[in-house]
């Protein structure tokens, strides 16, 4: 210790001398951090209301509030956080669990008030509104105070890395392209119990996806039973809504996906895999589910169709206690499922789940049973108190180029690979199309090629009119067809078949496509004649879209059937067509052409029939 | 002489916090005191079991306004203790040195109060500054000034920003720079010598019986700190020591503190220099479907005031099923201050009680 003097403190005098340290506050500002947590600022466009900055706010500060004005987007709310600066503590947590990250923190600490009500208010991004904020190069403390604005400056923001969300989804297993192009092998193995439990405890619940799943499903309930290890429930969650779900589990659509918080600015929740776990963990729905038809009504329904629509209501009208007739040409249930979506996507094992538990429940199937051929549409008409048509898009479309009548048609090909005796095959096939189906037919095409000529070299190729960009493919397919070694020949249209001496498909002349799309955006290709290409092939399949087969229906029975401008079955809003009795539903009502739309319809359609019942 | 009840507090200027003292006087001799806590009780214990594990990250720093770093850090280790989460070894580190900043910034708090109370006001103003050029660091590296909300389960919220280092390095060189001008006008001025020296003196028995830790324990001379004894974070990367003073009085006290700033600031050099690169978080389960599985912790550190300590018991919920803090100003606030108070004098009521480091929210939570 020094020595003790009573004059040292004295020393303290010459700080009398130096420039004060105190900001003379407000004329001296000090600026504060980049990343300080001062009122928070919400960029509206970004914003999808999806309320988890109201879940996590530990103080309750955030209320969601619907705004009528507000336009939302598809897949998402018209809800917007409101902040109540009385209970805010500014910790951020809200900032941290963002999904699109637009609720941000600004630099801004003061707000001065004679109306309390004002420190509840909406954070909301108008760089350009005087009204509420002042511009940087005019600002002061001053101003800001007398006028109430606030400055626009960006200060604790949402990072990625630190986000309290995972943005990475649980990888699905699956087989490597190299193994599953040489077999029908499923390419998705599925997830165990362990994976699914981490995947599901992804969710946020924010339910965006049940508002953008067509089918409604209760999504969040089912995904929390996944994660509270309860298949059982989970399962019963799903079939409320949706009784295909080992066939929905794999080739679904997943517009929830699509809407998914998580997917704005990392990977969307595996809803899909997560019911397909939920229905493959279940080996007997039956028991689980222990669902019973209520007591018979006495009322008979035909279903034309076991397709995914046909099948949904089947399903809820047979639990009403009705007695339904399903009628199919196939020899099994699916419809559509059964021949389009190949076996590595969808085993018949998975299709035939779901249909013998409908059948289970009571309804009767008559497969192999072409309505207009092994029995008439009228008497189906006058037997039944309603009838149902899910007929979907049977029948393929043609190019129409010369020679097309060579070419083999999307449907039949696939239909000859899932459920017939297999095709013979070319060393060199052209797929016409860009599609979802295109794809299922090129991967196809490839299987069978490699078990056709096992350690020969063979090549499948597509030709799209649409670039890389338009293809509509959805990107996975289109990914998973690049790893399987299938060519891709974006913005090429069709000219011509070309044919050797003897009659056979030598190659497809094709020419440079200009644009695909008209001002209206509707399809109206347009070409470069000059700019020709020709790619060899010894088999090509087209592969350009489905249309619906009517031609059972009698003549004078089809003029009464109205039709939209698209060229969709008309529908009111329970689901009936223009005739009487006659409802109808899945993809020759809907324009999204896919299964859970089909469900969606299905249960309009179900509601309405027990309504007119 | 007749004996006189006296209400010391909650409003006095001798007070720092919502506490008051109930003594027992004869003249201006203490003959009894008690303690009378309760004044800040906000039941932040029984809030937490109504929260998620995460919501209640925010809420543990309010527990202690003066140094909210500890806590943060007490109940990120409980919940990585509980939940099995590893930490990053850079966030070791950040975690540290952020810690050893907090003990500062602390540590020139506790004397501005003190040389505030004494009259020293000169010293108080100093502190006040450079305790604030410290809050400055904070706000650059969390955005918040007395509120950092920093240490989270599985690391830290977010990185060093660019060059931060040097600026903590040049800020703490500015504030060692007036580390004469405090020894010539306050430790070793003469008034406070006389003032503090023999003041409100516990013996070390006495100490370790009561309960006592931190400061008031290292004044009677034992080496006790949770950093050396049990070391969390990157405390046993560098090498450091703990100092002590002999006397247990006041005096010795604020001499313990004076050096452990200095000490402090001399590791967070150290680690500044061993810091590692690399990833400062790993991330937690989704808060919304985080459930902790079934079990309890006890974790402690060494807080600016002595040993904190967490006791969570987890049911194997999405919130905790019991929360307790042991917090050092407890025992240092009721027991210990109710024995160096006896026979003290009145004068010196505000002075012993600051020099043991009272900080009453933490008695009251």
């Amino acid at each position: 210790m020094a020595k003790q003097s009573l004059l040292s403190p004295f020393k303290a005098v010459r700080y009398l001398f130096k420039k004060p340290k105190t900001l003379r506050y407000p004329f001296e500002l000090k600026d504060p951090s980049v990343r300080y947590r001062g009122f928070h600022l919400n960029d509206w466009q970004e914003c999808t209301g999806c309320g988890n900055c109201a879940d996590i706010c530990p103080n309750e500060a955030i209320t969601m509030v619907e705004i009528p004005d507000l336009e939302p987007k598809p897949g998402q709310k018209n809800e917007r956080p409101e902040l109540d600066y009385g209970r805010c503590c500014f910790c951020g947590l809200c900032v941290d669990i963002c999904p699109p990250g637009c609720l941000r923190l600004s630099r801004d600490y003061f707000h001065i008030h004679f109306d309390t009500s004002t420190f509840v208010f909406f954070p909301h991004d108008e760089k350009t509104d005087n009204e509420k904020f002042l511009p940087s190069d005019n600002y002061s403390v001053l101003k800001a105070s007398l006028s109430h604005r606030r400055q626009d400056n960006e200060g604790f923001v949402s990072d990625l890395k630190y986000s309290l969300f995972d943005p990475e989804r649980v990888t699905m297993p699956e087989v490597s392209p190299e193994e599953r192009k040489l077999s029908f092998i499923e390419q998705v193995i599925g997830y165990n119990k362990e994976e699914a439990r981490r995947e599901a405890s992804r969710c946020l619940e924010c339910k965006l996806c049940e508002e953008a799943c067509p089918a409604h499903l209760k999504i969040h309930d089912y995904v929390r039973a996944i994660y509270e290890d309860k298949p059982e429930e989970s399962l019963k969650k799903i079939f409320e809504d949706n009784p295909i779900p080992a066939i929905c589990g794999r080739i679904c659509m997943k517009h929830c996906e699509d809407a998914c918080s998580l997917s704005i600015r990392g990977e969307a929740l595996a809803v899909r895999w997560l019911k397909r776990y939920a229905s493959d963990t279940i080996k007997d729905y039956k028991t689980t589910l222990e669902l019973t038809p209520a007591p018979s009504t006495g009322k008979k329904v035909a279903v034309i169709g076991a397709g995914p629509s046909g099948l949904s209501v089947t399903y809820f009208l047979t639990l009403k206690g009705h007695k339904v007739v399903v009628f199919d040409a196939l020899p099994g249930g699916g419809g559509m499922m059964r021949i389009g979506p190949p076996l590595y996507r969808l085993p018949l094992e998975s299709i035939d789940k779901d249909v013998n538990y409908i059948a289970s429940l009571g309804a009767e199937f008559r497969f192999n049973t072409r309505v207009g051929k092994d029995i008439e549409f009228e008497d189906l008409m006058k037997d039944y108190h309603a009838v149902y048509l899910g007929i979907g898009t049977t029948v393929s479309l043609s190019t129409r180029v010369k020679n097309a009548e060579k070419c083999i048609l999307a449907l039949d090909f696939l239909a000859e690979n899932k459920i017939g005796k297999g095709s013979r095959v070319g060393r060199e096939i052209i797929v016409i199309g860009g599609g979802n189906v295109a794809m299922d037919v090129a991967r196809e095409a490839i299987r069978v090629q490699h078990m056709q000529y096992p350690g020969e070299e063979v090549i499948t190729k597509t030709v799209s009119l649409e670039n890389w960009d338009e293809m509509p493919a959805s990107e996975e397919e289109i990914e998973d067809s690049k790893k399987e070694g299938i060519q891709f020949n974006p913005a090429w249209g069709p000219k011509e078949v070309v044919l050797d001496e003897k009659g056979n498909v030598k190659g497809l002349q094709c020419m440079k496509v200009k644009s695909v799309f008209n001002e209206q955006g509707r399809f109206a290709p347009t070409f470069y004649e000059e700019n020709q290409m020709f790619l060899k092939g010894d088999m090509i399949v087209e592969a350009i879209g489905q249309r619906p087969d009517f031609s059972f229906i009698p003549e004078k029975l089809i003029k009464k059937l109205e039709f939209t401008e698209r060229r969709k079955v008309k529908v009111d809003e329970n689901g009936m067509t223009s005739i009487p009795n006659l409802f109808a539903g899945g993809d020759i009502v809907n324009l999204n052409l896919d299964a859970v739309t089909g469900i969606a319809d299905a249960k309009t359609a179900s509601e309405g029939m027990e309504k007119f019942l | 002489m007749r004996e006189l009840e006296l209400y010391f507090g909650p409003q006095h200027l001798g007070m720092v916090g919502n506490f008051s003292i109930t003594l027992k006087v004869e003249g201006d001799r203490i003959v009894k005191a008690t303690s009378n806590p309760g004044y800040l009780h906000r039941g932040f214990e029984k809030l937490m079991e109504l929260r998620k594990w995460i919501q209640n990250f925010p809420m543990v720093c309010r527990i202690n306004v003066v140094e909210p770093d500890s806590m943060e850090m007490v109940y990120s280790m409980a919940v990585e203790k509980l939940a099995g989460i590893e930490v990053p070894e850079r966030a070791h580190y950040i975690r540290s040195i952020y810690l050893e900043l907090a003990r500062v910034g602390s540590h020139l708090f506790g004397l501005w109060a003190y040389a505030n109370m004494l009259g020293f006001d000169t010293v108080a103003q100093w502190a006040m500054y450079h305790r604030d050029l410290i809050l400055d660091l904070f706000e650059e590296l969390t955005g918040g000034r007395v509120y950092h909300i920093y240490i989270w389960p599985g690391g830290v919220r977010r990185d060093f920003p660019e060059g931060f280092s040097d600026r903590i390095v040049n800020t703490l060189h500015s504030i060692g720079g007036c580390v004469p001008d405090y020894d010539a006008v306050f430790f070793n001025n003469r008034i406070f010598c006389q003032r503090a020296k023999g003041i409100g003196t516990v013996k070390r028995e006495e100490a370790k019986e009561m309960g006592a830790t931190g400061q008031v324990l290292r004044a009677t001379g034992m080496k006790y700190d949770i950093r050396k004894v049990e070391p969390y974070a990157a405390y046993d990367k560098v090498p450091w020591e703990v100092p002590t003073r002999e006397d247990g009085d006041a005096y010795s006290r604020i001499w313990v503190v004076r050096d452990e700033m200095i000490e402090s600031v001399h590791m967070i050099f150290k680690l500044l220099d061993n810091m590692p690169e690399g990833e400062t978080y790993n991330r937690v389960p989704n808060p919304f479907k985080w459930n902790i599985p079934k079990g309890e912790a006890y974790v402690r550190c060494e807080s600016s005031r002595g040993e904190l300590g967490l006791y969570l018991v987890s049911n194997g919920e999405d919130k905790p099923y019991r929360v307790h803090f042991r917090t050092p100003s407890y025992p240092h606030g009721l027991t210990v201050l109710e024995k160096a108070l006896e026979d003290a004098s009145i004068a010196d009521v505000g002075n012993i009680m600051i020099s043991l480091y009272v900080v009453a929210p933490e008695i009251d939570r």
